[in-house]
């Protein structure tokens, strides 16, 4: 079977920088080409492993300092700062560790949303999407009893505009988790359940809301020890329909 | 803009730029001397640098032309430019041939993601790093490279092709350009 969509624009998606008309497109032509969800699903492993190559190279503490020292001002207008240079140096170096904390955090909470994109992409492409297959929340919740350190509640989508489609195990940062596949209509929702394991470094948005990242739509919070994550490209109104379902099984 | 605040701005962008000097050059002491030259240069030039554009894609840009006048910039372009030429028709086929169950059972090592990148030409080296790894978008990338954005996407997609083709066959490459 041919592909229509040229390699670039696929490309573009995948960076988000396809005009925002045109995503929706994309996005439903990358549901049903098992080649382009197969490039996207690769794509986001590369990214995942690029992303090792940031700060792999640290400069020498020695040198950096001795840089920062001489690559300075020139000598007669540090004099003239001297008086306040102290109180300049700790306001910096105060500026320098929280942008570098809040870059640090950005760089994490980034990684740990691509992880789960990455699940939820990977899911969507995958041949075997589920390892348990069932439309009755008596039989998945149980399937996860001893594959899972831990237990949670899946909600009843009867007379609902939601099914229950099945559920696989899954690792975020080692850690095992669930992974409910949810259809609504056209569209797959990924509910990752894991551990919330303090100072692991998983940092997602911490706010209980819903929002969109990378064309996806994102819905997280915490209950009980555990992080819920609701992701799929259905809209906002949805996704959190579906995350408030979740909440209310899960108090 | 002040001497002072633009050092304010700057310094931040310092393990940032260290890393992809690194990258780019391969070794630590052709990217100190790059790092050195790159703050150099933008303090001597700041006052070109309009307040309000983007500081991080105005020092790579410097650091990025520093490195390819640079002795080991020319060389290591002689040797991946070269290459570049008569292998794009053919990439573009494979990249597009491979059957999803094929890539998806390929699940590369980190390590060997990040071997396969050292490995590169320094132009698809360069602008990996840029979008990958730097995380800048197109339209920051075409100031870094000073190309039109077509060509910032066209080199993307090639450059992301040959990392692909070094992941997937036995390694062709393994010592140039390090």
């Amino acid at each position: 079977m041919a592909c229509e969509l040229k390699p670039e624009t696929l490309a573009a998606y995948m960076d988000g920088e396809l005009a925002a008309g045109n995503a929706p497109q994309v996005e439903e032509h990358v549901r049903n080409c098992p080649q382009c969800a197969a490039a996207v699903a690769e794509q986001m492993h590369l990214r995942r492993s690029l992303a090792a190559a940031r700060g792999r190279y640290v400069p020498d503490p020695a040198w950096k300092k001795r840089m920062l020292t001489s690559v300075g001002s020139p000598p007669q207008q540090r004099l003239r700062w001297f008086a306040w240079l102290p109180a300049a140096i700790a306001i910096a170096s105060v500026v320098v560790l929280m942008v570098g904390i809040a870059v640090q955090r950005r760089g994490a909470r980034e990684e740990a949303f691509r992880e789960v994109a990455d699940l939820h992409v990977s899911d969507l492409a995958s041949d075997h999407p589920v390892d348990v297959v069932s439309t009755d929340r008596h039989t998945v919740k149980p399937w996860f009893a001893g594959r899972i350190p831990f237990s949670f509640n899946v909600p009843e989508f009867a007379g609902t505009e939601f099914t229950l489609i099945g559920g696989r195990v899954v690792y975020l940062q080692q850690e095992p988790g669930a992974q409910l596949i949810v259809g609504l209509k056209q569209h797959r929702i990924s509910v990752l359940i894991f551990r919330e394991v303090p100072d692991s470094g998983r940092e997602l948005p911490r706010h209980s809301g819903t929002e969109a990242r990378a064309g996806f739509n994102v819905a997280t919070w915490r209950a009980d020890g555990l992080r819920f994550i609701v992701i799929g490209d259905a809209d906002a109104g949805e996704i959190t329909a579906l995350a408030q379902r979740f909440r209310a099984a899960n108090p | 803009m002040d001497p002072a605040l633009f050092e304010q701005m700057a310094v931040p962008l310092f393990d940032q730029l260290y890393n992809l000097a690194h990258w780019l050059s391969g070794n630590r002491s052709d990217a100190e001397d790059l790092v050195q030259e790159t703050f150099a240069k933008a303090l001597r030039g700041f006052r070109s640098f309009e307040t309000g554009t983007n500081l991080r894609a105005w020092m790579y840009r410097i650091l990025r032309n520093t490195f390819m006048t640079s002795r080991s910039g020319l060389a290591a372009q002689k040797t991946g430019w070269l290459e570049d030429e008569d292998a794009e028709k053919t990439e573009e086929l494979t990249a597009h041939a491979e059957t999803p169950e094929r890539l998806l059972l390929r699940e590369e090592s980190r390590q060997q993601v990040l071997e396969a990148l050292a490995a590169l030409g320094v132009g698809d080296r360069e602008i990996l790093l840029l979008c990958e790894v730097e995380e800048l978008s197109y339209r920051e990338i075409a100031q870094v490279l000073d190309v039109p954005m077509g060509t910032v996407m066209s080199r993307l997609s090639r450059a992301r092709a040959r990392l692909r083709r070094a992941l997937s066959g036995p390694r062709r490459r393994s010592t140039d350009g390090v």
